[in-house]
This record gives C-alpha cells, sequence and structure tokens, in this order.
C-alpha cells in the first residue's frame, strides 16, 4: 500500500512537472515566434500571406512536444503503467 | 500501453474506468503473443475512411471538365492547387511524378482520420454499445492509435531510403552516410608516405558524420508519429475529462458542454493544421532525400 502510495505521488508530481513546464517552453517559443511575425508584418505588409502559412507550420511544430508531453502525462493519469508492478 | 492492449477492461464506474474503456481498443488477438494484435475499430475506421475520401476525389476527377465547373469539382481544384503551391514551394524537380500526389493522398487521409474526433465520444460508445453489448470498445480516431501514426511515418522513411537510394546510387547513398553533413577534412601528406605531395580525404570525420546520420534517421520517422498521435490522443482525453465532468454532477452539465463547445472549436483548427504538418514533413523528408550535399 505504501509503494502504491509512494507511486502515485510521484507520478501526480511528475504530471504536473511535464505538462507545466512544456506549457512554459511552448508558450516562449510561440509567444517569440508570433512576435516576430507581426514585426515582420508591420514592417512589410505585402509579406503576410506568404508568412502565414509558415506560421502556422512552425505554430503546430513548436506545439507538438508540448503536446506529446500532455498526451504522455495523460496516460500516466489514467493507466500509470508503472503501477502495474504494484497490482500483482 | 498495457491497458490499451486489453480486451475487456474491467467497467467499473469511476473516473479511471470511463476513461479506460473510451481509451480501450477494439483488439483481436490473431497468433501468439502480443504482437499479432489487431487493433479491428483502428484497421475498418482507417481503411473506410480512406476508401470514402479517395473514391470521392476520383468520381468529381472522373467528371472533371474545362468548363464551368460544379461546386465539387471547385473544391477539389482549390484542394489540390493548394497542395500543389505547397510542394512546389519545397521541391524542386518533377513534382508531378510522385511526391505532389504522395502529398494530396496523405493530408485528405490523414484529415478524415483526424475528423474522426468531432463524433462525440459517447455516441460512438453508445453506438457500439447498443450493436455489441456493454463490453464492447471501439476507438472512432485511428491516428489516436500509436500503430498508425508508426506505420503512416514508417511508410514515408522507407519511401526516403527509397529516393534516396534511387537519386544517389547505393554507393552515393552510402557516401553521403559517412561524408556527409561534416564533410571530410583534407590532410596534408609529406612526401615520404605517398611518394607525391598531395590532400587526402580523411576518414577522421566518417564516425562523427554517421552517427548523426543515424540519429537524424531515427529521430526522423519518431517525431513524425508522435507528433500526430500526441495531438490526437491529448485533444481526446481532453473530450473524455469534459464528458466526465459533466457526468460527476447536475451542476457541471452547463459549464464543461461550453468548455467542450470551445475544445472542439479549437480543435477543428488543430484536425487541419496536424494533417497539414504531416503533410508537410512528409514532404520535406521526400524533398531532403532527393537533395545530395
Amino acid at each position: 500500500m505504501e509503494a502504491l502510495a509512494l507511486i502515485q505521488a510521484y507520478t501526480g508530481i511528475g504530471i504536473g512537472l511535464i505538462i507545466g513546464l512544456g506549457a512554459a517552453g511552448a508558450c516562449i517559443g510561440i509567444g517569440i515566434m508570433c512576435a516576430s511575425f507581426l514585426e515582420g508584418a508591420a514592417r512589410q505588409p505585402e509579406m503576410i500571406p506568404a508568412l502565414q502559412g509558415k506560421v502556422f507550420l512552425l505554430l503546430g511544430l513548436i506545439d507538438a512536444s508540448f503536446i506529446i508531453g500532455v498526451g504522455l502525462a495523460m496516460m500516466f493519469a489514467f493507466a500509470n503503467p508503472l503501477l502495474s508492478v504494484v497490482a500483482q | 500501453m498495457a491497458t490499451e492492449h486489453a480486451g475487456n477492461v474491467q467497467q467499473a464506474l469511476t473516473p479511471s474506468g470511463y476513461i479506460e474503456h473510451h481509451l480501450a481498443f477494439n483488439a483481436q488477438s490473431l497468433g501468439e503473443g502480443a504482437f499479432w494484435t489487431l487493433h479491428v475499430d483502428t484497421f475498418v475506421m482507417s481503411v473506410a475512411l480512406g476508401l470514402i475520401v479517395m473514391g470521392l476525389v476520383w468520381l468529381v476527377a472522373r467528371k472533371a471538365t474545362s468548363g464551368v465547373p460544379t461546386k465539387g469539382q471547385a473544391f477539389v481544384e482549390l484542394v489540390f492547387g493548394f497542395i500543389d503551391d505547397q510542394v512546389k514551394n519545397i521541391f524542386h524537380g518533377n513534382r508531378h511524378a510522385f511526391i505532389a500526389p504522395t502529398a494530396l493522398t496523405v493530408f485528405l487521409w490523414v484529415l478524415v482520420l483526424n475528423s474522426m474526433d468531432f463524433l462525440p465520444v459517447d455516441w460512438v460508445a453508445g453506438i457500439v454499445a447498443f450493436f455489441g453489448g456493454h463490453h464492447a470498445t471501439w476507438r472512432a480516431v485511428p491516428t489516436s492509435d500509436i500503430n498508425t501514426t508508426f506505420a503512416l511515418a514508417l511508410a514515408v522513411w522507407l519511401l526516403m531510403l527509397f529516393f534516396s537510394i534511387k537519386v544517389k546510387g547505393l554507393f552515393g547513398w552510402i557516401h553521403e552516410l559517412f561524408a556527409a553533413p561534416f564533410g571530410t577534412p583534407k590532410l596534408f601528406v609529406p612526401k615520404s608516405v605517398m611518394g607525391f605531395i598531395g590532400l587526402i580525404a580523411s576518414p577522421l570525420l566518417f564516425l562523427a558524420n554517421f552517427a548523426f546520420n543515424l540519429i537524424e534517421y531515427i529521430s526522423k520517422p519518431l517525431s513524425h508519429a508522435l507528433r500526430l498521435f500526441g495531438n490526437m490522443y491529448a485533444g481526446e482525453v481532453i473530450f473524455l475529462l469534459l464528458g466526465m465532468w459533466a457526468a460527476s454532477g447536475v451542476a457541471w452539465i452547463l459549464p464543461s458542454a461550453i468548455l467542450g463547445a470551445g475544445w472542439s472549436i479549437f480543435h477543428i483548427l488543430i484536425v487541419a493544421l496536424q494533417a497539414f504538418i504531416f503533410m508537410m514533413l512528409t514532404v520535406v523528408y521526400l524533398a531532403m532525400a532527393h537533395e545530395s550535399h
């Protein structure tokens, strides 16, 4: 029982770290990119259509590692593979 | 992942039980061991949707005219032109031979597979329970199964190897494995060794080059597959969490319905964006295979 509680406690901390740090990193990255996009768009409005597609592509690329982290964290939250050691 | 492979998950009426039920595959064992497990839901959904979307495009293409187009033809032409423009910017060769058609196929297929996320999760479970009984499970979104995304990414990876060898030749490709990206530094060789004064390509960086290429070849399909899978899986889990929240008390039905609607709207963007990114990466990888250093 103690092992179960320990695993759950540490998994909880891990889930928080995965989502929190991932979100922080992704937000900083997207913030920098969008700021540069707005700056570029203000300087050269005729470049907006050409840049917009790339912005969306990069948005997905930057977001991806965070989303992968969220997916893994969700797996640990609802179907923790580490708990199978205790379940037997 | 152990619970995902279990055909019948225990049906406890708890939050984890609800999520596990919705995340369980309709797995059928075809032989010994976990390897020979077929996810019937993933397989049926992806093949059926692929046939439907390709069939629709084919039907429109068969009746295409150069005169006044129908609405269907205009729409297909729009998608076609969009993909063609994207490929044109990345790949500078005869794109209509293989890469542009591949991009169109990948984009449309992944798009319809991702779009299954818009089906309300409990409708799918309800329909399946109506036909297959209480214990039946069915995952409607094939791209939230890691097997689907890895199958797609590995197919692209094999095409990458194929085009690398086809364009550069087998020896050209092997040479590039060892000689790119850091190059082979030229070494000054004194007259006493070679018999003449000269510079030869040294094998000093062979190992570093090869290690770099190896990491690139491994990380490409990994990130390609996991990006799509992670997005779709996380999206589905968030829908499930909202559904669970709604079921936890009468007072939460309205707030979770509003949040669910919000997430659905945001998810339209993610679904299209991830299909687009998957297509773009496919094109970029195949274009990179065509370039020699």
